[in-house]
């Protein structure tokens, strides 16, 4: 058994270290090092959620603050805490349903266990719903949701019954939330797969597509076009500093993609022929804007000039419940200047022993840009295509107003 | 023999070698050198904070991310200081990162520390060697496989030393850290490295590679525009070639040197270049500036004072490239510049102007205080009206209202600087005493830090509880009452250290000043000018030096002026103890003749030489009158005619001696300009100087300028006396 303390610590030191690159890495490993924090939490007979939203929270607070950059980090840290508080409140439910179905029914059988259980299932769902705000997630959830409450249960039905009621409660708001999360991680892993699933509807014959740097969702996305006969081209602009769109490109025409890397700068030029820019983001704002690799605004802006749609592919491990203006959001990285320059050549202009000794020549590497909602058509995520507006209902399905701030 | 089967062991799986040994590094915690005092007399170096954090966790937090796994401190001086801080940190105690410290009193330098490890056989592998004072974000792997794969071809290949370029800068001839430009001569082929010159003298311009080297070698690059990052990947036999070698002290001048010139053992030492990555070492407080600067400027990433790489606390970055942590309390009014990093907790008062500075933690600093370019430390009270300007100011410093720090200023620990008192620049203020022994000795120079030092022992203790101390102390300190620092201050100014203000100036944290550069590049071009000037002085048989290979034609001459100074010198030394010790005239002839077989010169030279300092003893003999120095003249070339006349067998040597003369009247000595003609007479009367050399002198200054005519213009009648009697002798 793993010393959590230690792969705590050993995750710590790799974002401070930007070893971990990509949201979606970093998403996937925070989840897993929080199921593994939650498996570890010795939890007390009362109280239990509020245990291990205090110990989620704690582990939060240092992956967060270790590379703030990466809201993906955040952001699963508060998706498993919206697990807790669901898990908490759907036993608090279903006690209660529990004790209406037994003020309902004196003798309850074994054999009718089952039916007993959807039937207390459905209780539970009807008064959750009569606790949450109504939306048409919580809808489609509570339906799914039933359907596993059903199956969870009715599992480890036999040797629960045996056990007195708290034991069985204690266990099982740890046991669901450990398996709320594996839903959780399943999904970050299957995102690549849903988003690419839609591409056909938006890509069409002929159609000439720009993207901006590397985003392995576009590249699955363009892929999964391709595999399905679509016939296409993609004009790659290459995203210095760092020149990811070269990889992108190289990656497409294995794919048989064909593909035309362009500069940067260049982007306006070509974007007339262009029908639809698609990208990937780095994180998605409440209000609908998205954090992007450097030069997205411009691609945005010219998008807009000729009224192309820009279509944003994101995984929902990417939706960040913040806004852009809040404080705790740091909204770019300045990176290395010597993704840039080489030093070598201009460290002749940083001799600070001649002169007045203050730095003239200064090297800005920003990492990121903001663009705002009006510049953005669509968001394809893993559960469907959304306007940008429709952004802050998604937040509201899956983070509590409670966690917003860690 | 242990050394050796871990060789052999290598060569043959290193590939298994490689996947399972822990990757291990040395750090050696102490610079071995004195470059930082008089702040180092109390706290070590490595702990001093660059940019608020203490060095030796940049080191650390590279080492951890470059995977190193298992990490061997060696301290030295403050081992004690350096143990603690480390037992504290979050260094210990982490899953794949192991330190070890070796505690040692009586190592002086790199190499005693070297064959201490050695000793302590803990080594079994390929290691880094670096000191806790570089840093770096350089991705190692690159490097180390180059080095395993050179290990295998050949097992000689001991070292690997990683540098960069950075042009050094053509005015100063030093890098952007304050070291000497670096010469390096390296096989473009393999990187082996073939000559490393740090120590190169520039204002002889020259430096000798062994004509071996050319022969040797297909092709050899020369560069002066790398810079040694001082991070070594090294093989277990570095540490036993240490052992071997007991005189190898330091690591660049005895190991690397001796290495390159020892062709028995035949270890090579090759380089590897890093391009898009940052390493230096802080090797003197230049250093320390321009440091501090790269990482504001984040050529460091991300080990940049905005990611949390070390338990520190982030401080956010905002717009041209100002950090600020959270817990400041700022005045409106104060104006923060560009390129400024402000700790936690600290204060700024009103009117207060900070740029390009780094403040530390829980500083207090007043209204209309204007701080630039200088590095304020930890818990620093700066009060109302001081004026910094690029200084080091130490933990603990009060500095009183008025008070101002003028450039190159460093303040050691808990200094007080009286009220408006001005600390003149380049001056080092400390609460200890200046060792009053200066050990320019070599030897001395790694001597222990405590030796000579008078140490105060209240004040000495380095807790930071001091703070509540001092005020009590204050009455116990009367004794400063003869204060250097300004009436209520505490410390004492040291004086310039042994490098003298030049050295000062070269590696101090301002920069250097205008009117010193101004002078520097007016240097430079004298020497350009003056080397031309002899350039047409030269005999035409300057042949390169039998073993050496000078490069640059100009250095070549500049090294020839240099040598032909010597020889006056040591000419002039023989001519005054033939005249005090009556030595006959063959002798001095004999002596001469060897001097200038051992400095390879002309006869002209030896003609010139003599002449002068026949001449300077005319000169330095007592006399009061023109005519008495007249008479002191005809009194020693009456004496010692036989011996120039020696040296002159023909009219150019003659013609030499009176361009000798007339320069030397024109600056040395003075005193003869006015009897030019005078001692030219005396000279063609002992028949030292034939009329014609005369006369073509005369037709030679024909053409001459106008201010260089005013000999001429004097011997005018004594030439036309000449061509009279000629004349009457036909």
């Amino acid at each position: 058994m793993p010393d959590v303390e230690g792969l705590v610590n050993e995750f710590v030191v790799k974002l401070e270290n930007r070893k971990v690159e990509g949201s979606h890495a970093t998403a996937r490993l925070t989840a897993e090092l929080l199921r593994s924090v939650i498996s570890q939490q010795r939890v007390p007979s009362t109280n239990q959620a509020a245990t291990l939203i205090e110990a989620v929270r704690v582990v939060g607070d240092k992956l967060t603050a270790a590379n703030p950059v990466e809201l993906a980090v955040g952001n699963i840290v508060r998706r498993v805490l919206h697990i807790i508080r669901e898990e908490e409140l759907l036993l608090l439910t279903k006690d209660v349903g529990g004790l209406k179905l037994i003020v309902g029914s004196d003798d309850e059988d074994t054999a009718e266990g089952d039916y007993n259980h959807v039937a207390s299932a459905a209780a539970v769902a009807a008064s959750r719903n009569s606790l949450l705000r109504p939306s048409l997630h919580t809808l489609l959830e509570n339906i799914q949701n039933s359907t596993l409450a059903c199956q969870n249960s009715s599992g480890g039905d036999s040797e629960e019954k045996s056990k007195s009621d708290k034991n069985s409660s204690r266990r099982k708001v740890k046991h669901n939330v450990i398996e709320a999360v594996n839903i959780l991680i399943e999904d970050i892993d299957a995102c690549h797969e849903l988003i690419a699933e839609q591409a056909v509807e938006h890509i069409h014959q002929n159609e000439v597509i720009l993207t901006l740097g590397h985003s392995k969702t576009v590249l699955e996305f363009l892929s999964a076009a391709k595999e399905k006969k679509r016939s296409f081209r993609v004009f790659v602009a290459e995203g210095a500093p760092r020149y990811q769109g070269h990889v992108l490109a190289k990656e497409l025409v294995k794919k048989g993609v064909q593909s035309t890397v362009v500069t940067d700068s260049a982007v306006f030029a070509m974007i007339s022929r262009v029908n639809m820019v698609i990208v990937g983001v780095h994180a998605v704002m409440a209000n609908g804007g998205v954090i992007a690799p450097v030069g997205m605004r411009m691609v945005a802006l010219a998008a807009r000039n000729y009224a192309v749609p820009l279509v944003v592919v994101a995984g929902t491990h990417k939706l960040c419940p913040l806004y852009p203006h809040n404080p705790e959001v740091l909204l770019n990285d300045m990176r290395c200047p010597s993704e840039l320059v080489d030093f070598g050549e201009f460290s002749n202009c940083m001799d600070f022993g001649i002169d007045s000794g203050a730095p003239l020549l200064h090297i800005v590497n920003p990492a990121f840009d903001y663009v705002p909602p009006e510049l953005i058509s669509l968001f394809i995520t893993d559960i469907g295509g959304h306007n940008p507006s429709y952004i802050h209902r998604l937040i509201a399905d899956y983070y509590s107003a409670d966690d917003l701030v860690l | 023999m242990v050394q050796k089967k871990a060789a052999s062991r290598v060569s043959e799986d290193a590939e298994e070698e490689l996947a399972r040994a822990p990757l291990q590094a040395v750090l050696l915690a102490d610079s071995f050198a004195q470059k930082f005092r008089p702040i180092t007399l109390e706290r070590p170096k490595v702990l001093l904070p660059l940019v608020n954090i203490p060095m030796i966790d940049y080191t650390l937090a590279w080492l951890e991310s470059a995977g190193v796994e298992e990490v061997f401190v060696f301290c030295c001086a403050h081992s004690r200081q350096v143990i603690d801080y480390l037992n504290n940190s979050k260094w210990f105690g982490q899953p794949n990162f192991t330190i070890k410290t070796i505690e040692s009193h009586n190592s002086v330098s790199a190499g005693d520390a070297l064959r201490l490890i050695y000793e302590q056989n803990v080594i079994y592998e390929d290691f880094i060697l670096i000191s806790g004072d570089t840093l770096s974000n350089m991705s190692l792997t690159q490097a180390l496989e180059e080095h395993k794969e050179r290990r295998k071809k050949n097992s000689n290949a001991v070292m690997t030393m990683v540098i960069k370029k950075s042009k050094p800068s053509p005015l100063t001839h030093q890098s952007r850290l304050g070291t000497d430009e670096l010469f390096m001569a390296i096989d473009p082929e393999t990187k082996q490295l073939l000559y490393y010159e740090d120590k190169a003298d520039h204002l002889k311009g020259s430096i000798t590679l062994d004509k071996m080297l050319l022969a040797d070698n297909p092709s050899v690059s020369l560069h002066n525009d790398k810079q040694d990052c001082y991070i070594d990947i090294c093989s277990p036999e570095v540490l036993s070639l240490f052992t071997d070698n007991f005189d190898y002290q330091h690591l660049r001048r005895h190991f690397v040197k001796g290495l390159l010139v020892d062709d028995i053992m035949g270890y090579k030492i090759f380089t590897h270049e890093i391009y898009s990555s940052y390493a230096a070492r802080i090797d003197n407080f230049r250093s320390y500036d321009t440091v501090s600067k790269d990482i504001i400027q984040r050529w460091t990433y991300p080990f940049v004072p905005d990611v949390q790489f070390f338990g520190n606390n982030a401080a956010k970055l905002e717009r041209q490239g100002m950090y600020r942590s959270s817990g400041i309390v700022q005045s409106r009014s104060a104006q923060i510049g560009p390129f400024t990093v402000i700790g936690n907790g600290t204060t700024i008062g009103n009117n207060t102007k900070i740029s390009n500075s780094v403040v530390g933690e829980g500083c207090n600093i007043g209204s209309n205080v204007a701080i630039e370019g200088s590095y304020i430390w930890h818990n620093v009270t700066i009060e109302d009206g001081c004026t910094i300007r690029h200084a080091i100011v130490c933990d603990g410093v009060i500095m009183k209202s008025g008070a101002v720090l003028e450039p190159g200023v460093v303040l050691s620990f808990k200094v007080v600087i009286g009220q408006q008192f001005v600390v003149p620049a380049y001056s080092k203020v400390s609460l200890l005493q200046q060792p009053t022994k200066q050990d320019s000795d070599e030897e001395l120079e790694y001597a222990d830090d405590s030796s000579g030092i008078v140490k105060i022992p209240s004040i000495t203790c380095t807790s930071d509880k001091l703070s509540g101390k001092l005020t009590s102390e204050l009455s116990e300190t009367q004794r400063w009452a003869t204060s250097e620092v300004g009436a209520g201050g505490v410390g004492f100014i040291w004086s310039v250290g042994e490098g003298g203000y030049e050295e000062e100036l070269r590696h101090s944290v301002a920069p250097i000043p205008a009117d010193k550069l101004a002078e520097i590049i007016q240097a430079a071009n004298d020497d350009v000018e003056m080397s031309a000037q002899d350039g047409n002085l030269l005999p035409p048989s300057g042949e390169l030096q039998p073993d050496s290979n000078s490069i640059g034609s100009e250095d070549n001459i500049e090294d020839m002026r240099d040598d032909y100074i010597y020889f006056e010198k040591e000419v002039e030394a023989t001519f005054l103890r033939a005249v005090q010790e009556n030595i006959t005239e063959e002798h001095v002839v004999l002596e001469v003749n060897s001097l200038r077989l051992s400095y390879n010169k002309t006869s002209v030279d030896c003609a010139s030489a003599l002449f002068y300092s026949m001449m300077k003893l005319a000169l330095e003999t007592p006399h009061s009158s023109t005519s008495e120095l007249l008479g002191n003249a005809t009194n020693v070339i009456g004496t010692w005619q036989k011996l120039l006349k020696y040296y002159l067998p023909s009219l150019d040597e003659e013609i030499e001696v009176i361009l000798k003369f007339e320069e030397m009247c024109l600056e040395s000595a003075k005193e003869f300009s006015s009897i030019f003609v005078q001692v030219l007479h005396l000279l063609y009367d002992k028949d030292i100087l034939q009329e014609d050399a005369i006369h073509n002198w005369a037709t030679e200054k024909e053409g001459a300028d106008e201010s260089d005519k005013v000999f001429l213009k004097q011997s005018e009648k004594f030439i036309q006396w000449l061509n009279e009697a000629s004349e009457e002798e036909d």
